[in-house]
């Protein structure tokens, strides 16, 4: 500082502080003005923001403020509102039938809104955003339905989910005809050429159509019925309308056959209230498929 | 291995000198017998160990003490009867290869650093690249990533330029002769430990203070031997006053020692077992945790590189330091404030609204006092700002200074509880680190090491300045793309999650977001790509340096005359 000999610094026209390190000089300049403004203006707002706000720790409690502002409080507020916003209209949604609510252009507009939201966050992980699925996860865009495509199928199926451990959820699924030892490999080959071949796809060299419908009749029919069309009471998927859960190739259907399929759909019931899944039916059933 | 790297870059200061009877130092052989204890009970502890990591570790503990026992007793056969004198010829002995040796690590782990985060921003955008495996899983990656980046690569640019600093500074050879290698070393055998850990699975879920107990336990031994070594060389100290980076310096080691102290007390499981239980719980962890977290940031990230600013800007413009009074004010006004700023990391969560208040409220009154450093900073090049055009060098440290600035600026802004509402848990806030990181801690560190590899390795300059200049378009370019990629999809992920229908509802679902996020993403990992590439420039034109460079004529201990 100015006890020392600065020596004058002819660039800044200032002295030094007359220190120096490795070479390295200190400039006796003023704490810039602007800067120390802004310093006590941010100390001035920080002491007024503690004067309304809460703000210091005391022995059991805190300041309050003036105003005893509590975050917590703001949630509430903020809650509140938005129940104004949604006001009754969740509450007549709950007590409106499926029927009724397609019959009101304001309950319809409501559930699909709802149903929107909620399968974002709680559907689409699976049947993706727009609900157009994957492998092993139905679309649920088109009109092929494994558990039925009314609204009150597909909201069963929601509330219940399928093989999900629910007590109502539904319950059929794929057997595993060449892991159980039921049917040999080479049969295998031949029902999933059987299978292609009803919806048109072509078959493999040497494939024994006959041979190919006996085994299908013998095993399959059960289930997916008569020509494959399928059977919705016991989720047979439809084997002749090129809609395929989890794949067309021979391989995949040879993977299909022999190892069964049971692809689990979680039930919702508990984990949303009746109004939402009630909302979500609706909404599923406006992607495109409905019945 | 790089003890025995280590062990060659001490040969280098060894002088010789007249005979007298070698006895080998207390130090010599005490920390023999130290290293030699611990490898025995390195052994046992592999042997006894309840989980694989911690089995591993245990091996590693052991095979490096038995590394140093071979380094100590090697280097006792290997050097003159006397130790290196503090002075020759009545100037200053630097003991530069510690210094060397940290230098050569942090650009090391600066570019394993960067690849990694590359490898995580390039998971963000295709999840694919997680590969299904644990050990290159997201989870254990960006661990590695932050600790690589802040704790290696930072951390061995503030060992080795304080080093540096506080030996010129003080015109007095760095105290200690085996403590500066046990810090350099031993810190970077934490590094390694902490890092191999976050692979398999080793974590005690903080963070950026992953590492287990026993990694813990470790760098407090090495830190506190920093603390002295530092210390001790200040108090031997041929200058009537304490340089200003030598402030920040101390500011640095003391608070990042007290702030591992109080974030990390834990009980392991076992002793002979990896994991352990941290005793804070709810929200006093939390807490904890943002304390630590947040002056991690404070005292590592800002104190210790203004450190390097306040030598390495003045030293490189040839200009005065703009203000004596200016660095003082903001240096007290800095550490006094930051250690307040932490609660503005938890608002809007459980803790009580007193202690967000003061969080955010304190965050603001640290804007002036952050951005003193600025100030001093960019106004020391007044009378100098011709040389931007002619030194990439200058220009890297200068435009890391105008990035502190910035991120100084954004910082308290968002500590306000209404921007944080819309900032918090998005991607601004990734864009806001790294806009400090990449652009304040990388360009003022990379800036550093272009002086100090040089002058450490005694050459006469770089090896290329347009190979320099070539890094700081790229990697310019680089922050460039990643911050404006996150300020973006941050505010636009704020936004969407907030954003309401007028029936009530949510507008978008989570996913919705997470797919709008997508291009940002890409961007965001082509900008760490040209970081990447940058530092790839460097480690190249470094290394050419030390190869090839040109001797300086005169020795080290003659590069700077005092006057």
């Amino acid at each position: 500082m100015t006890d020392h000999h600065g020596e004058f610094d002819s660039v800044s026209g200032k002295t030094t502080t007359g220190h120096e390190w490795d070479g390295i000089k200190e400039l006796n300049t003023p704490l810039p003005r602007w800067w120390v403004i802004t310093f006590y203006l941010t100390i001035v707002w920080a002491i007024g923001y503690w004067i309304v706000y809460p703000a210091w720790p005391l022995i059991s409690s805190n300041t309050t403020g003036l105003f005893g502002y509590s975050s917590r409080a703001d949630v509430a507020v903020e809650l509140a509102n938005l129940e104004k916003i949604r006001g009754d209209k969740m509450a007549a949604l709950g007590a409106a039938s499926l029927a009724d609510i397609e019959k009101d252009p304001a309950l319809l507009a409501l559930a699909r809104a709802k149903g929107k939201t909620v399968f974002g966050d709680n559907c689409a992980p699976c049947h993706g955003s727009g609900g157009a699925g994957a492998k092993g996860f139905p679309n649920l865009n088109d009109d092929d339905w494994l558990w039925g495509g009314s609204l009150d199928q597909i909201m069963q199926t929601i509330q219940y989910g399928a093989r999900s451990g629910h007590a109502k959820a539904h319950e059929g699924q794929m057997l595993a005809f060449g892991k159980d030892g039921v049917l040999k490999s080479d049969e295998i080959v031949t029902v999933a050429n059987y299978v292609r071949a009803l919806s048109g796809l072509p078959t493999r060299k040497g494939y024994d159509a006959a041979k190919g419908e006996k085994i299908f009749a013998e095993n399959c029919v059960a289930c997916h019925g008569d020509g494959g069309k399928g059977n919705q009471e016991m989720g047979a998927p439809n084997l002749t309308d090129k809609i395929w859960l989890y794949g067309s190739d021979e391989a995949t259907l040879i993977e299909t056959i022999t190892n069964g399929r049971a692809g689990v759909m979680p039930a919702w019931e508990g984990r949303l209230d009746p109004a939402t899944i009630k909302a979500m039916a609706v909404y599923v059933h406006s992607l495109g498929g409905g019945k | 291995m790089w003890f025995l790297a280590a062990c060659s870059f001490e040969r280098e200061s060894a002088m010789p000198q007249p005979s007298i009877s070698k006895t080998m130092t207390t130090g010599e052989s005490g920390l023999s017998v130290v290293f030699a204890v611990t490898a025995f009970l390195s052994v046992i502890a592999a042997a006894k160990a309840v989980d694989a990591p911690f089995a591993f570790h245990a091996t590693l503990f052991a095979i490096a003490s038995v590394a140093s026992v071979f380094c100590i007793v090697n280097r006792y056969f290997d050097r003159p009867a006397a130790l290196p004198p503090a002075e020759i010829n009545g100037r200053p002995n630097y003991n530069m290869g510690p210094i060397k040796f940290a230098s050569f690590m942090a650009m090391f782990w600066g570019i394993a650093g960067f690849l990694v985060g590359l490898i995580i921003a390039s998971q963000l955008a295709w999840p694919a690249l997680n590969f299904d495996l644990p050990w290159t899983s997201f989870g254990r990656l960006r661990p590695l990533h932050t600790s690589a980046v802040i704790f290696a690569f930072g951390g061995n640019v503030l060992i080795a330029t304080s080093f540096y600093v506080v030996q010129k500074s003080c015109r007095v050879r760095l105290a200690g002769d085996l403590a500066p290698w046990f810090v350099v070393l031993g810190y970077n055998f934490f590094i390694l430990i902490a890092g191999t850990g976050y692979l398999l699975g080793v974590t005690q879920g903080k963070e950026y203070a992953e590492p287990e107990w026993y990694s813990d336990l470790w760098l407090t031994i090495v830190w506190v031997t920093y603390l002295l070594v530092f210390l001790v060389t200040v108090i031997k100290r041929k200058e009537p006053h304490i340089f200003v980076a030598n402030w920040f310096y101390f500011a640095f080691i003391v608070t990042i020692a007290v702030l591992h102290l109080g974030n990390n007390p834990a009980l392991p499981v076992s002793v002979f077992g990896s994991k352990s239980y941290v005793a804070w719980g709810g929200i006093q962890d939390a807490m904890f945790q943002w304390w630590y977290g947040h002056n991690a940031v404070g005292f590592f990230l800002t104190a210790g590189f203004l450190a390097i600013m306040y030598y390495f800007i003045p030293k490189r413009a040839e200009r005065p330091i703009y203000s004596y009074r200016l660095s003082i004010i903001h240096f007290w006004a800095l550490i006094f404030l930051y250690i307040w700023a932490g609660p503005h990391h938890l608002h809007y969560t459980a803790l009580p609204d007193w202690t967000q208040t003061l969080g955010m409220t304190f965050s603001i009154m640290l804007w002036m006092p952050s951005w003193g450093g600025m100030i001093n900073g960019l106004m020391t090049l007044s009378g100098a700002w011709d040389k931007l055009r002619t030194d990439p060098v200058l220009r890297m440290l200068v435009v890391s200074v105008a990035f502190y600035g910035m991120s100084t600026f954004e910082g308290p802004m968002m500590s306000i509880k209404v921007v944080n509402s819309l900032s918090h848990y998005t991607d601004w806030t990734i864009g806001h680190v790294h806009s400090g990181a990449l652009g304040w801690v990388g360009f003022v560190s990379f800036g550093a090491l272009y002086c100090l590899v040089p002058w450490a390795w005694n050459r006469k300059g770089l090896y290329s300045l347009k190979l320099v200049n070539w890094h700081f378009w790229i990697a310019t370019l680089g922050i460039v793309l990643y911050i404006s990629a996150m300020w973006v999809s941050g505010i636009l992920q704020g936004l969407m999650w907030r954003a309401y229908t007028s029936l009530g509802f949510l507008e978008y679902s989570f996913i919705e977001t997470v797919e709008a996020m997508h291009p940002f993403y890409i961007i965001r990992a082509a900008g760490g790509a040209l970081f990447l590439l940058g530092a790839l420039i460097m480690a190249y034109n470094l290394w050419m340096t030390v190869r090839v460079g040109e001797q300086e004529v005169q020795m080290p201990v003659a590069l700077q005359p005092a006057e």
